[in-house]
């Protein structure tokens, strides 16, 4: 919120005068009610390996987060690029394999890799778009320095607690929506069920049906996905109620069955297609990939996204981005190191105290070693690890992430934060002006992760 | 609507009612154990009937008391039927439906589990009985108030009306079942005070001994009770107006879908029987007869909905 000089920085200055007013206890009093309409609304996601406490709270902090106009405008028009290169690239894969007959990427990277579908060779999705929804996550390093950490173009989730902690400001703090002049998200149910609509299948005729499909109560997500399908005002449908009849994707209703013609799944591949890919899922639907090959279903995201945001290509997204827009990327990546090859894998066994390491293929925070606040035993066993199998992992420097201002029982103190925009493509790409903050609720700590005890905040884009 | 929508409200409302009428069952047992002298855990035995868990409560307690009784219909979550059980139940099928919901309507059933869940985390001791029976009707009485005051009447309505009244008219029969030799002429001495208090209990049980009074001129007699209970159109806890409500919200369907079910046809003769015949005609069947055959054609109904419908494929 401050700069060096201990002034408010540009966006908070309204909000800092406003905060100066406040009687800090009342303010506390604020941050509870807020966690009692979360537990009233049953906003809650699941943990796994966590019987006795199957629904938790995502920590709420009532300091939002404040991005200029100007800020912003750099932010989307990177993201816009990026999110038209992980098309281009998807598109390319599936078909010619350019990139890869330029010489830009192994073929082993992509053809040895799981997420890579041979399913989807030489299909093209309805529209061409393969990432209806993507979330990018991004950090900042320093006033006009952001980095992108993860292009999550599978199924990212987190755009309802987006939608619920505005919703949730407005009713705490409906003064400090008349004072600053705050961008709107709420829109984003409406562009979502249009975004989807507007890439109905071939096989569609009349007005699209669409449907959102959930693993069923007990997925950690759960909420979001009823969440999603309600604000749409589209069914939400689990596996068992779907089956495939006369070459098209029906729901058994009370009225027998009806076709659906786009399903934005919020189930994995593996799981889509018992007859094509895991023949023990009981989440998906047996033979919806032979319908959509058939052009009577659009599924979003596309099955086989997942090769365009793989941590080891993650390292190559800055070829990939040139190599279809044919400009230097707008946003950064972060230097990555693979240590599939040797001399980086040398670098980073010998750099450990300084590096974050990942698995390639993981996701929500476990299986990284964070090399300097590990103890020495712990980064001896993960380099043990490495050595095994060097090519399941990457590295990163630890970046000096900015912080943002949360509210503690002394009143407010720095905490470290990343920023998932949320993005449509259709026949356009649309960026919802706010996203997701996550906030790292422990002092220095950077793992910013729902599951290991991170918090969220509002996320403000002024207007000019 | 899907199928499975479709029983997710079902279920959700046949729960949250069960967990009502167990909570009001207790309060009946526990006035009973107040009114009368000397022991009165044999009464528990009664009670555990009418909520159709005496057997089962027999594998889990050797001796019948009436904290062991209380203990199992609140807060046991091993008795599927217990009022936490229950409004677990129904509240998972709520999350189910979620978006079928208002968010009135859900938001009220996720406040009943919050709070019923921090309420009946421990023993209840027998002082703070009445307050947490008290809280359980309330709670239920704002998931319905909720659910009447912003629900569209639709076909979400329906289907979760009739599941309300197929399970209150499950519960209403068999807390007559239960006592129904106390309600033959043969064996009732009228004007006995032990009758007296059999009766008000059955009464009390279905919150109706009040509005008895003012139907029946405050007078006990055992064929009124039982036409209060089977055949009194304007009694809500009923079998005739459970029935009234069945038929007419499975008509709504009929003709928003126009598509008719043999549920239908099995609904409409079980208002039918209730609407003709006298408490009479029941007492001569035989009530215990009368009533076993009714449950078992209520659960009939229930199958044959869930059949016509597509509740599961």
């Amino acid at each position: 919120m401050l700069n060096a000089e201990n002034l408010p920085r540009g966006p908070y200055q309204t909000y800092h005068e406003w905060y100066a007013s406040q009687d800090p206890a009342h303010l506390i009093q604020k941050s509870r009610d807020a966690e009692n309409i979360f537990r009233k609304t049953g906003i809650t996601f699941a943990v796994y390996g966590h019987a006795d406490s199957s629904e938790k709270l995502i920590p709420f902090d009532i300091i939002p987060r404040i991005i200029s106009a100007r800020e912003w405008r750099k932010l989307a028009q990177g993201i816009e690029q990026r999110v038209l290169a992980l098309n281009a690239f998807l598109d390319d894969i599936y078909h010619k394999q350019e990139i890869i007959r330029a010489g830009r990427i192994p073929r082993a990277l992509i053809e040895k890799n799981d997420a890579f579908l041979p399913e989807m060779i030489g299909f093209k999705p309805p529209g061409g778009v393969y990432t209806h929804i993507v979330g990018t996550d991004i950090v900042r390093t320093g006033e006009d320095q952001f980095y992108v950490l993860e292009d999550n173009a599978r199924t990212p989730s987190g755009v309802s607690y987006m939608l619920e902690n505005r919703e949730t400001m407005m009713q705490m703090f409906p003064e400090l929506f008349t004072l600053n002049k705050v961008q709107r998200v709420e829109d984003y149910p409406y562009l979502l069920r249009q975004s989807l609509a507007s890439l109905a299948p071939p096989g569609c005729k009349g007005k699209p049906r669409v449907a959102v499909l959930t693993p069923g109560i007990y997925n950690s997500a759960y909420y979001e996905h009823s969440f999603l399908a309600d604000t749409m005002g589209v069914e939400l449908v689990e596996g068992s109620d779907l089956r495939v009849m006369d070459g098209k994707v029906k729901m058994r209703t009370t009225r027998g069955y009806e076709a659906i013609d786009v399903l934005y799944r919020r189930v994995d591949d593996d799981f889509l297609d018992p007859l094509t890919f895991r023949p023990d899922s009981a989440l998906g639907i047996p033979g919806i990939m032979d319908v959509y090959r058939s052009g009577n279903i659009t599924i979003a995201n596309a099955p086989g996204t997942g090769i365009s945001d793989d941590k080891a290509i993650y390292s190559y997204m800055p070829e990939i981005v040139e190599f279809y827009t044919g400009r230097k990327p707008i946003l950064e990546n972060v230097p990555t190191w693979r240590c599939s090859e040797a001399d980086s894998l040398k670098y980073v066994l010998e750099h450990l105290e300084e590096l974050v390491v990942k698995e390639v293929h993981g996701s929500g925070g476990y299986g990284m070693l964070v090399g300097p606040t590990a103890s020495k035993k712990e980064r001896a066993d993960f380099a043990d690890k490495l050595k095994a199998k060097p090519a399941n992992y990457i590295a990163q420097p630890t970046l000096s992430l900015s912080t943002v201002p949360i509210l503690v029982n002394k009143g407010i103190a720095p905490r470290h934060v990343d920023l998932r925009p949320y993005v449509l493509v259709s026949d356009k790409v649309r960026i919802i002006p706010g996203g997701l903050t996550r906030v790292a609720l422990k002092q220095g700590s950077l793992v910013v992760n729902s599951s290991q005890g991170g918090g969220t905040k509002d996320t403000w884009v002024l207007e000019d | 609507m899907l199928g499975r929508t479709a029983n997710g409200l079902y279920w959700m409302f046949r729960y949250i009612e069960r967990a009502e009428n167990i909570a009001r069952l207790v309060d009946a047992g526990l006035r009973v154990s107040l009114t009368r002298a000397g022991s009165s855990d044999e009464d528990w035995d009664g009670v555990l009937q009418s909520a159709g868990v005496r057997e089962a409560f027999g594998e889990v307690h050797e001796t019948l008391t009436a904290a062991n009784a209380i203990d199992y219909l609140l807060r046991d979550r091993a008795n599927p039927s217990s009022v936490m059980s229950c409004i677990d139940s129904g509240r998972n099928n709520a999350r189910m439906v979620r978006t079928a919901l208002t968010r009135e309507t859900w938001e009220a059933t996720n406040e009943c589990w919050i709070e019923l869940k921090q309420l009946l985390d421990r023993k209840i001791k027998a002082a703070e009985l009445p307050e947490v029976i008290d809280v359980i009707k309330r709670r239920a009485g704002l998931i319905r108030g909720a659910f009447h005051g912003s629900m569209l009447r639709n076909d979400l309505y329906n289907f979760s009306r009739i599941g309300t009244f197929i399970e209150r008219a499950d519960n209403t029969s068999r807390i007559l079942d239960v006592k129904y030799y106390v309600l033959l002429p043969a064996v009732s001495q009228v004007g006995s005070s032990l009758d007296n208090f059999q009766w008000e209990s059955i009464l009390r049980s279905v919150s109706a001994h009040r509005s008895y009074g003012w139907v029946y001129d405050a007078e006990y007699r055992p064929a009124n009770i039982a036409d209060f209970l089977i055949l009194n159109v304007r009694m809500p806890r009923s079998l005739a107006y459970c029935y009234e409500k069945i038929v007419s919200n499975l008509g709504y369907l009929e003709a928003d879908y126009g598509e008719r079910h043999k549920a239908h046809d099995t609904a409409g003769a079980i208002k039918t029987m209730l609407k003709r015949g006298s408490i009479g005609d029941v007492m001569d069947q035989g009530l215990h007869e009368f009533l076993e055959d009714f449950i078992s054609r209520n659960n009939q109904l229930s199958a044959e909905i869930s059949e016509g419908y597509r509740f599961y494929h």
